[in-house]
């Protein structure tokens, strides 16, 4: 019940965020064919253009033909690349979904990990620790972590490729900085979630008794505790994924990354108004989508919460 | 007096300490630019020069030039400024709008409360930064856009603390009682509900000052923050870039710049949510 219930606000998230686009990139006639024809274009060429393509139609019924169109996979042609926006974006939109997967999975481990160590004993003098580090990796940019390990590992010790355009194919060496860049930058709040969760469920009373009964810390913390703690960081790491991706842009230009990023810098640069309504439609997907299979995991963790809200809450 | 000595305490954590020197260095540097910065930020001397060479006056460029010539501490020191006002205007303006809705939909509820957190959720479910991108295409890039573009996209986070807050006070007697005794809307929620909502809000904004200084640090790296030649950190890194492996100084000094702000704040949020908020 929950999931359609959640299903149906996505897709209404989506139809509103999909105006919103519109509302902001095409509701100015004048500029769509300034954008689309060039600043050169005389104003004759951009009054036909906007004849032929429909645009002197009703703001809603463009709106609604966009839709259309968005919904069956006709996406238009990039204005700069010249191509079809589908054709364009899948092999970017996989290169991009790697680099986020490698992200995740050298990310979640780490945060999980330190999180639960600082929560263990809270105040302890590793708590506090694993939290100012917390604080600082959060702290800095990461165009500044990009340029802070590039000045270290390509200029002065010269271990590492300085781009990763992945020009002879996927190569693990040109991995490494990206993701150690963007797991730097997603890492902290992830930890210090999970260090509040599992502070919460050391203090909870079954802990208590669990360990009056003389159970090893241990066996406590790996039998009982982990469980209830994990559950808030599930949440918060599906929704750190909209800083991922933002994150994912930066670090992509920066180590020119053919990505997803990449595409949407170029797109922004060249005013390419349609490559950019394709990849904000994309990257609200991917949120949407992360924050559903939260909700399913959440779902499998906790099953009270499917069941119907007796005691009202 | 209690609460004085409460945050003197608090701020004489050391990590708090650190905050605060950092925060309060960059607010000295940004309000006393002109007196601090050796050169005009705009004006072009000798390209490229390394950090510790002399100019053709006989002053020396401390961390160098840039690949016009233009001295680099002092477009640091100008870019504090840049940084600091820009991030500080976004961010309360984007507090404005985000108390505003919050109050209204904490305190009267029904339509227009799921209304607007309909709208919050939908732009929290856009990446900030491409959010940013799309705002900034659309409306070319200044600083009243940049501005335009936070708060756009930080007033939905806003107006959730507030909300959830005014809904929990706007039940209790006292403002049943200021209701009873015929008190104006405007005053229930901006002179009861407001001074008791501030508290967490303080934390948050230092937070989101950082943030926001982040993001305008990363618009201006992305070559979509302010038009060129406004001194800024993050555009310095974006003109920097492609010469930096020949002179790191180039890039290097605006990242430890944004690095050391951000840092403070993000400490000074740190040390003001104190001990028992800290769970």
């Amino acid at each position: 019940m929950i999931v359609v219930k959640r299903l149906v606000n996505a897709i209404l998230t989506m139809l509103a965020v999909s105006f919103l686009v519109f509302l902001l990139l095409e509701l100015n006639i004048g500029e769509v064919a300034v954008k689309v024809l060039g600043q050169f274009s005389t104003p004759d060429q951009r009054h036909a253009w906007l004849q032929q393509n429909g645009y002197f139609d009703p703001f809603l019924l463009r709106y609604l033909r966009w839709l259309g169109g968005f919904v069956t996979g006709h996406w238009g042609v990039s204005t700069y690349y010249r191509e079809d926006i589908l054709v364009l974006l899948i092999p970017r939109l996989a290169a991009s979904g790697i680099l986020a997967t490698a992200t995740l999975a050298v990310m979640i481990p780490i945060a999980l990990f330190s999180g639960i160590l600082a929560g263990i004993r809270e105040g302890s003098v590793l708590d506090r620790g694993l939290s100012v580090a917390a604080v600082v990796t959060t702290s800095i940019p990461e165009f500044a972590s990009a340029v802070f390990f590039t000045a270290v590992f390509v200029f002065w010790l010269g271990w590492l490729p300085g781009v990763s355009t992945m020009a002879g194919g996927l190569d693990l060496k040109e991995y490494l900085m990206p993701v150690a860049v963007l797991v730097m930058a997603s890492c902290g709040y992830v930890a210090r979630m999970t260090r509040a969760s599992m502070v919460e469920v050391m203090a909870s009373p079954y802990i208590r008794t669990a360990r009056l009964k003389g159970v090893p810390l241990r066996r406590i913390i790996l039998r009982h505790a982990l469980r209830n703690a994990l559950l808030a960081p599930v949440t918060v790491i599906m929704l750190q994924i909209p800083w991922l991706l933002s994150g994912v842009v930066v670090v992509e230009v920066f180590f020119a990354y053919q990505g997803f990023g990449t595409l949407l810098y170029q797109a922004a640069l060249n005013s390419d108004i349609y490559l950019i309504e394709a990849c904000a439609m994309m990257s609200v997907m991917t949120v949407v989508g992360s924050q559903i299979v939260a909700d399913i995991i959440t779902l499998r963790l906790n099953p009270r919460l499917a069941a119907p809200a007796r005691a009202a809450s | 007096m209690r609460t004085g000595a409460r945050l003197l305490r608090m701020l004489l954590r050391p990590t708090a300490l650190i905050g605060l020197i950092l925060v309060g260095g960059w607010l000295l540097v940004a309000l006393f630019a002109p007196l601090l910065a050796p050169y005009d930020p705009l004006r072009s001397l000798v390209p490229l020069a390394a950090p510790g060479d002399h100019g053709p006056d006989g002053g020396m460029f401390l961390l160098g030039t840039d690949f016009i010539g233009r001295d680099i501490l002092s477009r640091l020191i100008y870019g504090a400024r840049t940084v600091i006002t820009l991030a500080t205007a976004a961010t309360a303006t984007a507090y404005m709008v985000g108390i505003c809705g919050g109050l209204v939909a904490g305190f009267f509820r029904g339509r227009i409360d799921i209304a607007l957190s309909f709208l919050a959720n939908v732009i929290l479910s856009f990446p900030l930064l491409i959010l940013y991108i799309v705002i900034i295409v659309a409306m070319g890039a200044s600083a009243a856009n940049v501005i335009l573009a936070v708060t756009f996209g930080s007033a939905p986070a806003i107006f959730r603390i507030v909300r959830t807050l005014t809904r929990d006070i706007a039940g209790r007697d006292f403002i049943l009682a200021a209701i009873t005794l015929g008190e104006s809307t405007p005053r229930i929620l901006f002179g009861e509900i407001l001074p008791n909502v501030t508290g967490p809000l303080v934390v948050d904004f230092c937070l989101r000052l950082g943030y926001t200084a982040i993001t305008i640090g990363a618009l201006g790296f992305l070559g979509l923050g302010l038009p060129p030649p406004t001194p800024d950190w993050g555009s310095m890194v974006n003109e920097g870039r492609t010469l930096a492996f020949a002179y790191p100084h180039l890039v290097i000094f605006p990242c430890l710049a944004i690095s050391s702000l951000v840092l403070g704040l993000s400490l000074l949020a740190d040390g003001l949510r104190g001990r028992e908020a800290q769970r």
